[in-house]
């Protein structure tokens, strides 16, 4: 094989996410201080929403006690089924539907919302078993959803997100505003 | 001699006095000996016609051969003399097309459009398409005669009753296989190495006003149509709208154009892919090309001009991605040329054909080309789903490893793995899981960050995701095995184990 050139340290290696994804973030989601949300668009349209590094859940050595689905009385994530090529009989969401709501072992709660519009396809049931998950890998294993957003839309979804610079910007800016005197 | 008998006479007087053409005549008689549509013509060709005789493919013409002889010349002078009258006039049935229309020019104008396309072949099958209006006057000439044909045969139906493509049919086959020369021309619709001609006529004559179903639209009086309507009708209501006979039409019909079109041709063999920026099929978004070339150009163009057809459709036993080489005895494939003019290649030309594909590019290669028949590609389909595969990927891993840490892969067999439909290809399948049998693997460890891992898997198994699981959604993945996140950086294919097309000895 001609692999000579693919010869790359560990923290250099482009992830699998690196090459196929584009990532995207809402940063402040519904206007609550940190609680990011970050999106990774594959080239092919359909975006995995996953927690920000930066989000709450994940800082301050917290755990997760409970991850819950049911969003609503008449609405569960988990009852979400699609059919089909076309993906029929899935949810549709709008930028704002929340997905899950998590509780963690310090009882703060955080809902996670879609970050933009589509067919929701499928959330992850694993961090349902196993909610460590979510700390452990939070931009693979521990994904929250797929979503399908539709195909004229399939650009226009991200205007309202930042890019990965922008997102770094926003967070460069929030740790400056900490280390200012009040 | 033309196969009529006594009692064909009131129907023959009938439609000769409504403007019938004498093929025309035939055909309401029933008369099915091929013969005597080719040897009768417009003109009156009543005793002459006796000459050419006999030497007919139909066993109908035994009918006629009971008859004392002076019966039917009698009625053949009855034919002629109603010819003589009514011999210049377009027959209200056929518009003409038994008539000037199945002579022996418009046979030579079939021949010559066909040798201009030069084409290679050894049977023509012709097709024809007649305009809908016939049915119409064709139905009408029943009713005129219905009476008729029933008192002299109970058990005759409309059906009975010979079509004009038949008839037409009957008579330009041997005209144009005269004019061919050497070429079987058949009735019948069958498929290796057959061409296939056809006539488009138009009418000249308006369309009958009265009944149409539905839609609006500009042909709505497709032939379909206008069968299915015929039936629905009543006879009365049919009389009620539509002269019977049929009136004298203004013109005939002339021809519209010749189409011709020869039965596919599939070339198979097995094709290796070298270039990791290859895809299979052209890669086009939005109109634009994003990728150069691809496989099945390369390896169409020139077998397309070796076979002068017109374009092909090409399809394999399963597919690899772009970035993914194809080794080893190469993966199967099958074209179909569509419209090709040359359909034979000796085994040595074929050779010769290979050789100019695997000269042209050294992204791909090809072995094994040979022309198969259709049912032959069915194999080929088989292999996608039953048949193992073997590839090797170079793995990478974040922890340092070494050795012993994976050498426990080599034992595992029959690993069972559940893999959801990949994110990559989620937006075109449907989502579901699938399970997939991983039947040995084998380890050769590069250093401490990188491995080749060879596995043999069932077909359909998807090897990128069960090297980096896709989000934890192939399970188990090597990331678990292992207990340590890795990454595919380059697979190849190494063998697609389906023992079709048959090897060709080099």
């Amino acid at each position: 094989m001609d692999g000579t050139e693919q010869r790359e340290t560990a923290q250099a290696a482009p992830s699998v996410i690196d090459r196929y994804y584009t990532r995207w973030y809402r940063a402040d989601m519904k206007g609550k201080p940190c609680e990011d949300h970050c999106v990774l668009q594959h080239s092919n349209r359909i975006c995995v929403i996953t927690l920000a590094e930066t989000h709450p859940i994940l800082q301050s050595g917290r755990t997760v006690k409970s991850i819950n689905y049911q969003i609503s009385n008449g609405c569960s994530r988990l009852n979400n089924k699609v059919s089909g090529k076309s993906k029929r009989g899935g949810q549709f969401l709008t930028d704002f539907a929340p997905l899950c709501r998590i509780t963690c072992t310090d009882e703060t709660e955080y809902t996670i919302y879609s970050c933009i519009r589509g067919r929701l396809l499928e959330v992850n049931e694993d961090i349902l078993k196993r909610p460590a998950l979510l700390l452990e890998k939070p931009s693979t294993e521990g994904y929250i959803a797929v979503i399908l957003p539709k195909f004229e839309e399939s650009k226009s979804i991200t205007e309202n997100l930042l890019s990965r610079e922008e997102f770094e910007e926003v967070v460069s800016k929030r740790a400056a505003a900490q280390t200012q005197p009040s | 001699m033309l196969p009529l008998k006594d009692k064909d006479k009131p129907l023959v007087q009938k439609l000769l006095a409504a403007g019938c053409c004498a093929r025309c005549v035939l055909r309401f008689c029933c008369v099915g000996l091929h013969a005597a549509y080719r040897h009768t013509s417009h003109d009156a060709a009543g005793p002459n016609s006796t000459e050419e005789n006999s030497t007919s493919q139909d066993a109908a013409g035994a009918e006629a051969s009971e008859d004392p002889p002076s019966k039917r010349m009698k009625l053949e002078q009855s034919v002629s003399e109603a010819q003589a009258d009514g011999a210049s006039r377009v027959c209200v049935c056929c518009l003409g097309i038994l008539q000037q229309l199945s002579e022996h020019t418009q046979a030579v104008k079939v021949c010559v459009a066909v040798k201009a396309e030069n084409y290679e072949f050894d049977s023509l099958v012709l097709s024809v398409s007649l305009p809908a209006q016939l049915c119409v006057r064709e139905h009408s000439c029943w009713l005129h005669v219905k009476k008729e044909v029933r008192e002299k045969c109970m058990t005759l139906d409309k059906d009975d009753v010979i079509q004009v493509k038949e008839a037409f049919k009957w008579i330009m086959q041997s005209l144009i296989a005269k004019e061919l020369r050497g070429v079987s021309v058949v009735t019948k619709v069958r498929e290796v190495g057959r061409l296939f001609y056809l006539a488009n006529f138009i009418q000249s004559t308006a369309c009958p006003d009265c009944f149409k179903p539905t839609k609006n639209k500009l042909s709505v009086f497709t032939r379909m149509a206008v069968v299915k309507a015929l039936e629905k009708i009543p006879a009365d209501k049919f009389l009620k709208h539509y002269p019977c006979p049929p009136p004298r039409p203004a013109g005939s019909c002339s021809f519209q154009d010749v189409q011709c079109l020869h039965v596919a041709v599939f070339v198979a063999g097995r094709y290796n892919k070298f270039c990791r920026s290859l895809p299979q099929t052209p890669w086009v978004i939005d109109g634009e090309r994003r990728m150069e070339s691809s496989v099945e150009e390369l390896i169409a163009a020139p077998i397309l001009s070796a076979f002068r057809a017109d374009g092909f459709n090409f399809s394999s036993s399963g597919r690899e991605d772009v970035d993914v080489r194809t080794l080893g005895n190469g993966r199967p494939f099958a074209m179909e040329l569509l419209n090709p003019h040359r359909s034979r290649l000796s085994r040595a030309e074929m050779k010769q054909l290979q050789e100019a594909i695997n000269k042209s590019s050294d992204k791909i290669r090809v072995r094994d080309l040979q022309i198969v028949t259709r049912e032959a590609t069915g194999r080929m389909k088989e292999g996608e789903e039953e048949k193992t595969k073997s590839y090797t990927a170079l793995v990478w891993t974040q922890k340092p490893v070494q050795k012993d840490d994976i050498a426990f892969l080599d034992e595992i067999k029959e690993l069972s793995i559940d893999q959801k439909t990949p994110l990559r290809v989620l937006h075109r399948r449907a989502l579901a899981v699938r399970q997939r049998l991983v039947h040995s693997m084998s380890t050769r460890l590069l250093d401490p960050h990188h491995f080749y891992l060879s596995l043999k898997t069932q077909a359909g198994t998807y090897i990128k995701e069960f090297v980096h699981g896709d989000f934890g959604r192939t399970k188990p993945n090597l990331c678990e095995l292992l207990k340590t996140d890795t990454d595919i950086l380059e697979l190849d294919v190494e063998s697609v184990d389906v023992d079709w097309p048959p090897a060709i000895p080099e």
